[in-house]
């Protein structure tokens, strides 16, 4: 049995250009254990492991290794300690048209071949079959990982990290994209690393359950700060949602009280083609705002782009005052009465090259043609000009590139341009990510009169205090499903978090 | 502490430099070129000199106009040059194996052209091929295909097909004008005034451009994005058969691969094209210019009895230097 060994971080601070991402924090992990590391959006957990895993060189504080001081300051360094991070988006660690093998001994490749240049292809193969019988898993070495499963592609990883003499393993919120099954199979390595390995795991996650059925001990994260550092006996879910969102001092914004209607939307049985929507039902009045919630990555954004049309629908339907909605594509979405205002704003909501009006009259530019087809660009810039000041967007003019607006001028263009088209049911998804206060009031007014109009609202957002603020009812959701509703004035945050992340 | 900001001054005049070279090098190039070429032979500047150029660059800018369009939607159609000869043999056939007249001949040939198209677009929009490798297949694929048609590529008039067949047909003296002056330089400019306008002032011009931009934003602004890619090769594929027809009318045979030749040019014009005036996109009146700057180069420089074998030299640096001045300033 090797000899345990054990990782502290001692006051680490780091600021980004505007923030303060983590303030003296403290962190230690020991060989042997799997510890949770817990925190809301942006409190600051995949910044620390960055940090352990030598992608930051400029905060301050210091790393022990065993009591030394460990200068960790690049990917290198990290390595040679023997820890490795795993991040979320295992697509960029591997190399796809390459194959298991080639992609497991990837770092004995590209390190420890110093001055040979013959690969003995017999070996990797049998290596990469040692480190995967050490993990557990059964793959032919000579797969490519572009035919492999998520789940498969991060079980790679994994013995890629341990390819090479592993100390400490980061698992950057693996589960998020696995399935039960496979999410069991991850555990059941983790322990095996832990137990019989002298491994010690961090694992991130927003799942409470997997948490506490997986983790021995616990460090929560709240803007930066370490709030909780425990073992896990010593805290319930209950509590350690209070932890992660404490006390807020964030500006509330009044909600416009509309009269609300007859039901305009109806969703039922909806799934998307890949699973990414499960059996997801709901409804939306007219004149009420519905706030659609859930974590990073529990299908809210699929859900707005499904029922768009953007994503492929398996089964299901929506009724649109009563008549069946195509959503066959965004094109025809459009033209039944639907808006979408998506997440990814400079990548799929604004065209950053395009003039202001352009952008405006985007979506509803057969409003503006005279003869055939011919634009109207006289009328476009005159329509253009009235959003301008409606929205208060900061621009010289109507003609200005949208790229050398604000974020939050961007977004009120990427709004701005469905109120020209005048829909029936607008979906927000994420509207106030990147936005400033300023204009977070300015859309929250707006969508507040949209509501005045009569239109549905679906108000797509991981931000729990915005949810309550802007709407009339909440659906939560969790695991690419809806696992709650809740009308506005009963949920509280507490509430809401706790199914959010899978509380039952 | 001094010299920082002197630097960054300096900087900003550099770029204020590129700035203006990108946006006017090309309308400086041809001066410069008109009045080194004027000056070095007299006989260079005379109006029918003049003519020769405009007439030597028809051709090319029309099925440049065809690569702008594919351009537009962020796309790129190499199958343009196969396209041309590809209709080349089918009017030729037309006129010459069955005597048809030139109306029939020419509206037949580009519809039967554009089968070019509905496999480009095939292939790009529903099989998701890169447009560039797409198109290299079809450029290929339509190539042999007129060959093969032609019996080996070639026909003229009283030349008896390939089984021996004794042909009767002509070539009507109509079909003949378009490809004298002023007739061909007239179409050539009715073609690029029609695609500007087209390009800046329809709707589907607008979409177009935007779908080229930021294909997904086109796409859930509620654009149908994949009928305007197939548009911009439809689009592309029929200039290229005008180009063809063009080109038939002027030559008054069906050669072995007659508008392969074109294809380079037309890249380079279209590229060119892009930066004239500061419009940083695809556009027909840019590619007119860029025509204009590659026909220059090449009359001035075999007037100066450069031999034809090294004229690509130059034409390929220059496509190169089209090319860095359109893609230099996005890497910043």
């Amino acid at each position: 049995m090797e000899s345990k060994h054990r990782l502290e971080m001692k006051g680490i601070s780091i600021e980004f250009p505007g923030v303060k991402a983590l303030d003296n924090v403290d962190f230690t992990v020991k060989s042997g254990e799997i510890h949770a590391l817990v925190g809301a959006n942006g409190a600051g957990k995949s910044t620390l492991m960055k940090i352990l895993g030598g992608a930051y060189d400029h905060y301050t504080g210091a790393i022990y290794f065993d009591g030394e001081k460990a200068n960790i300051r690049h990917p290198r360094d990290a390595k040679e300690l023997g820890i490795d991070v795993v991040y979320q988006e295992v697509d960029t660690a591997l190399i796809p048209y390459l194959t298991v093998a080639e992609n497991i001994m990837l770092d004995k490749m590209a390190n420890e071949m110093k001055r040979k240049h013959f690969i003995r292809w017999g070996n990797i193969h049998r290596s990469a079959r040692e480190v995967m019988k050490r993990v557990g898993i059964e793959l032919d070495t000579h797969t490519l990982v572009q035919d492999l499963s998520l789940a498969e592609k991060q079980v790679v990883l994994i013995a890629r990290a341990l390819a090479t003499n592993t100390n400490f393993l980061v698992l950057d919120e693996p589960t998020a994209p696995l399935s039960q099954t496979e999410t069991e199979e991850l555990f059941r390595l983790m322990r095996d690393l832990a137990q019989n390995q002298n491994v010690g795991v961090v694992f991130i996650s927003h799942r409470l359950p997997e948490i506490f059925e997986v983790c021995e001990t616990i460090t929560i994260l709240r803007d930066g700060q370490v709030v909780f550092d425990a073992t896990i006996e010593q805290i319930t879910q209950q509590k350690l949602v209070e932890l992660m969102l404490g006390r807020r001092f964030e500006e509330t914004y009044p909600k416009i009280h509309v009269p609300i209607g007859d039901v305009i939307l109806e969703v039922k049985g909806l799934n998307e083609e890949s699973g990414r929507v499960r059996d997801v039902n709901f409804t939306v009045r007219a004149g009420e705002i519905v706030g659609m919630t859930g974590l990073v990555g529990a299908g809210k954004t699929e859900l707005c782009k499904t029922l768009f049309g953007a994503y492929p629908v398996k089964s299901g339907e929506a009724l649109l005052h009563g008549k069946p909605l195509t959503m066959k594509s965004p094109h025809s979405a459009v033209k039944q009465g639907l808006a979408l205002v998506p997440e990814e704003r400079r990548k799929e909501g604004i065209l950053v090259d395009e003039p202001v009006y352009v952008n405006l009259t985007l979506p509803s530019l057969d409003k503006f043609t005279k003869g055939p087809d011919f634009v109207n660009t006289r009328a476009e810039k005159s329509i253009a000009r009235q959003v301008i000041k409606e929205l208060g967007i900061v621009t010289p003019s109507e003609e200005q590139k949208v790229a050398y607006l604000s974020g939050g001028n961007q977004q009120k263009v990427a709004v701005g341009k469905w109120l020209i088209a005048d829909a029936e049911i607008y979906i927000f998804d994420e509207p106030t990510k990147g936005v400033d206060v300023g204009a977070k009031r300015d859309i929250f007014e707006l969508i507040g009169q949209l509501a005045k109009q009569g239109k549905g609202v679906i108000y797509a957002s991981s931000e729990i205090p915005e949810i309550l603020d802007i709407s009339d009812r909440v659906y939560v959701m969790y695991d690419y499903t809806i696992v709650k509703e809740f009308e506005t004035s009963e949920a509280t945050e507490e509430s809401i978090l706790f199914y959010s992340a899978g509380g039952q | 502490m001094t010299a920082a900001p002197q630097s960054s001054t300096s900087k900003q005049r550099l770029s204020v430099i590129i700035d203006f070279l990108s946006k006017w090098g090309t309308i400086i190039t041809i001066f410069v070129l008109l009045a080194f070429f004027s000056i070095a032979m007299p006989a260079f500047r005379t109006p029918s000199n003049m003519v020769t150029i405009m007439r030597s660059i028809s051709i090319v800018t029309v099925i440049a106009t065809g690569i702008t369009v594919s351009l537009t939607v962020d796309g790129f159609d190499l199958s343009v040059g196969s396209v041309a000869t590809f209709t080349v043999a089918l009017v030729m056939s037309f006129f010459v194996w069955y005597g048809w007249g030139t109306v029939p001949a020419i509206i037949v040939s580009l519809l039967i052209a554009l089968s070019v198209a509905l496999v480009n677009s095939f292939l790009i929009v529903k099989l998701h091929i890169f447009d560039l490798l797409a198109t290299l297949a079809t450029m290929f694929i339509f190539e042999g295909v007129a060959m093969t048609y032609t019996g080996g590529g070639s026909i003229s008039q009283g030349m008896p097909r390939l089984d021996g067949t004794p042909t009767t047909g002509a070539i009507p003296s109509g079909f003949r004008l378009i490809g004298q002056s002023p007739y061909i330089i007239l179409i050539m400019l009715v073609i690029v005034m029609l695609v500007h306008v087209f390009l800046t002032y329809t709707k589907h011009g607008r979409y177009l451009y935007i779908v080229g931009g930021n294909r997904e934003a086109a796409r859930l602004s509620g654009i149908p994005v994949n009928r305007y890619r197939t548009l911009a090769y439809f689009l592309s594929t029929l200039l290229a058969g005008l180009g063809g027809i063009m080109l038939a009318a002027r030559i008054g045979s069906a050669q072995i691969n007659a508008g392969a030749g074109y294809l380079m040019p037309a890249v380079a014009a279209a590229f060119i094209g892009f930066s004239v005036a500061g419009v940083k996109k695809p556009n027909a009146i840019g590619t007119l210019v860029g025509a204009i700057l590659v026909g220059l180069l090449e009359n001035g420089l075999i007037m100066m009895s450069v031999p034809y074998y090294s004229l690509n030299i130059i034409k390929g640096l220059v496509l190169a230097i089209a090319l860095a001045i359109t893609y230099y300033k996005k890497h910043d």
